[in-house]
């Protein structure tokens, strides 16, 4: 039985006469991480905003920790650290009075876990933050979010614009939090090798849905990739069963699938062709298939 | 530890970890006894989420590679003897197989490297004396 640290049930909301949001369910299991991919729009940083209570459920509704975060925002915000996808931080502060400033709102603020952290960023305590470099930034942000040890880190797009270790720094930021104090990790992320690398469970998102979500070796379970060669060759992608994406042309076409490997296999041998092999699917390729990124194929027979 | 992820052709990572393992073990670079890092240290090292690496670690208990000592670390066990023949026999192979590719590149068939093989075992014998501890 897993505690659900957050849970989301049917969310919508628009923005003017955009839908951000349509009918999201999300959980978040704890002690796990849970990466969010998605294209920019897909809704990840919307979705991510309302488990602060930044936004208001307009219908459905959020619970972290078991409590509205727009009704009690004290409760839910002491037990969450947030990293924003802009690094909103006061720009007029110093980093020292920065970090001063973000523990007088933490009663659990761990000041040698902060200083350990200035220390392996090499950050001057007395810069302000608008002489920051961007990954300066990002870093004075992740200190800012991780140093009272919260309960759930919520992450936006923590690599974006980082140079690898500035990325790095992030990434290990979320392996320690999991690693020595079994906390909950929600990041959002472009990066599809950097989400399977970190994810326990992952969730992908297309134009203000969830296209699909559970734990990674689930998903990861549930596609195959494979090369199937015809006698004939083919114009257009050859109608298969099951078949999500193809590449290719010709006698040769790469193909991402799902479910049912025998109706797969069938639909392969009655076009004149064989699976030469077949291997699970990378997350690049299922997330490619899923938001229809990829060469779709004719309608399946 | 020497272990690399690779996401390009679709394995599991923690499969990869427990793959590598399994190969360190075998070809004696880990030694029984000695012990893997903790999970916190190989999850930063390979930046994997420290669940997947537990996941590893479990299975290579499972498999009696590994063994946990309360309030330590992981270790692993003794008697590597008893690695399946099958795991064994695909250790070789790799190896075979990248022989008989060099070989080929080389000019040289199979007959032509199986007497190389005997020969060179023979001089290796000759080498050690009556020490028999080239014995395979």
């Amino acid at each position: 039985m897993e505690e659900s640290v957050v849970l989301v049930n049917d969310l919508w909301r628009s923005f003017g006469a955009r839908c951000a949001l349509d009918g999201v369910s999300f959980r978040a299991t704890a002690g796990q991480v849970h990466g969010l991919v998605g294209t920019n729009g897909a809704g990840k940083t919307t979705l991510l905003k309302h488990l602060l209570g930044l936004l208001r459920a307009e219908t459905g509704s959020v619970r972290v920790f078991g409590l509205d975060p727009v009704r009690d925002p004290v409760d839910v915000l002491r037990r969450v650290g947030y990293l924003s996808e802009e690094r909103e931080l006061p720009e007029w502060m110093r980093i020292d009075e920065l970090m001063a400033y973000t523990r007088a709102y933490h009663p659990t603020w761990d000041a040698s876990y902060a200083h350990e952290l200035l220390e392996t960023f090499a950050l001057d305590p007395s810069k302000k933050v608008k002489e920051l470099s961007k990954g300066m930034r990002a870093q004075a942000g992740l200190i800012a979010a991780v140093a009272h040890r919260p309960d759930l880190l919520i992450l936006d797009e923590p690599s974006s614009g980082l140079d690898a270790v500035v990325r790095r720094d992030m990434l290990n930021a979320i392996v320690r939090a999991v690693a020595d104090d079994g906390r909950t990790v929600i990041f959002s992320s472009h990066l599809l090798d950097e989400v399977e690398r970190m994810s326990d469970h992952v969730t992908m998102m297309h134009e203000g849905r969830i296209t699909l979500s559970g734990p990674l070796e689930e998903v990861r379970n549930r596609y195959l990739r494979s090369r199937v060669r015809f006698v004939e060759p083919f114009d257009q992608p050859p109608a298969l069963e099951t078949a999500l994406a193809m590449e290719g042309g010709g006698r040769t076409w790469s193909v991402v699938h799902s479910g049912s490997l025998e109706l797969f296999h069938q639909s392969v041998l009655v076009l004149g062709g064989e699976v030469v092999e077949s291997r699970s699917a990378t997350l690049e390729e299922i997330f490619l298939a899923r938001s229809g990124r990829d060469r779709q194929p004719a309608e399946a027979a | 530890m020497d272990i690399t992820i690779t996401l390009a052709d679709g394995v599991p990572i923690y499969r990869q970890i427990v793959n590598q393992v399994k190969y360190l073990v075998a070809s004696g670079l880990l030694r029984p006894g000695e012990e893997l890092p903790p999970i916190r240290t190989l999850a930063l090292q390979l930046t994997v989420t420290p669940n997947t690496v537990v996941k590893a670690y479990s299975e290579l208990e499972a498999a009696g590679i590994v063994h946990k000592r309360r309030g330590s670390g992981t270790f692993v066990s003794e008697g590597r003897s008893h690695l399946a023949l099958r795991e064994r026999r695909r250790l070789i192979e790799q190896r075979i197989d990248a022989l008989l590719a060099e070989a080929h590149q080389l000019n040289f068939d199979t007959e032509d490297v199986l007497r190389m093989l005997r020969e060179r075992r023979a001089a290796m014998e000759a080498a050690a004396d009556d020490e028999s501890a080239v014995e395979t």
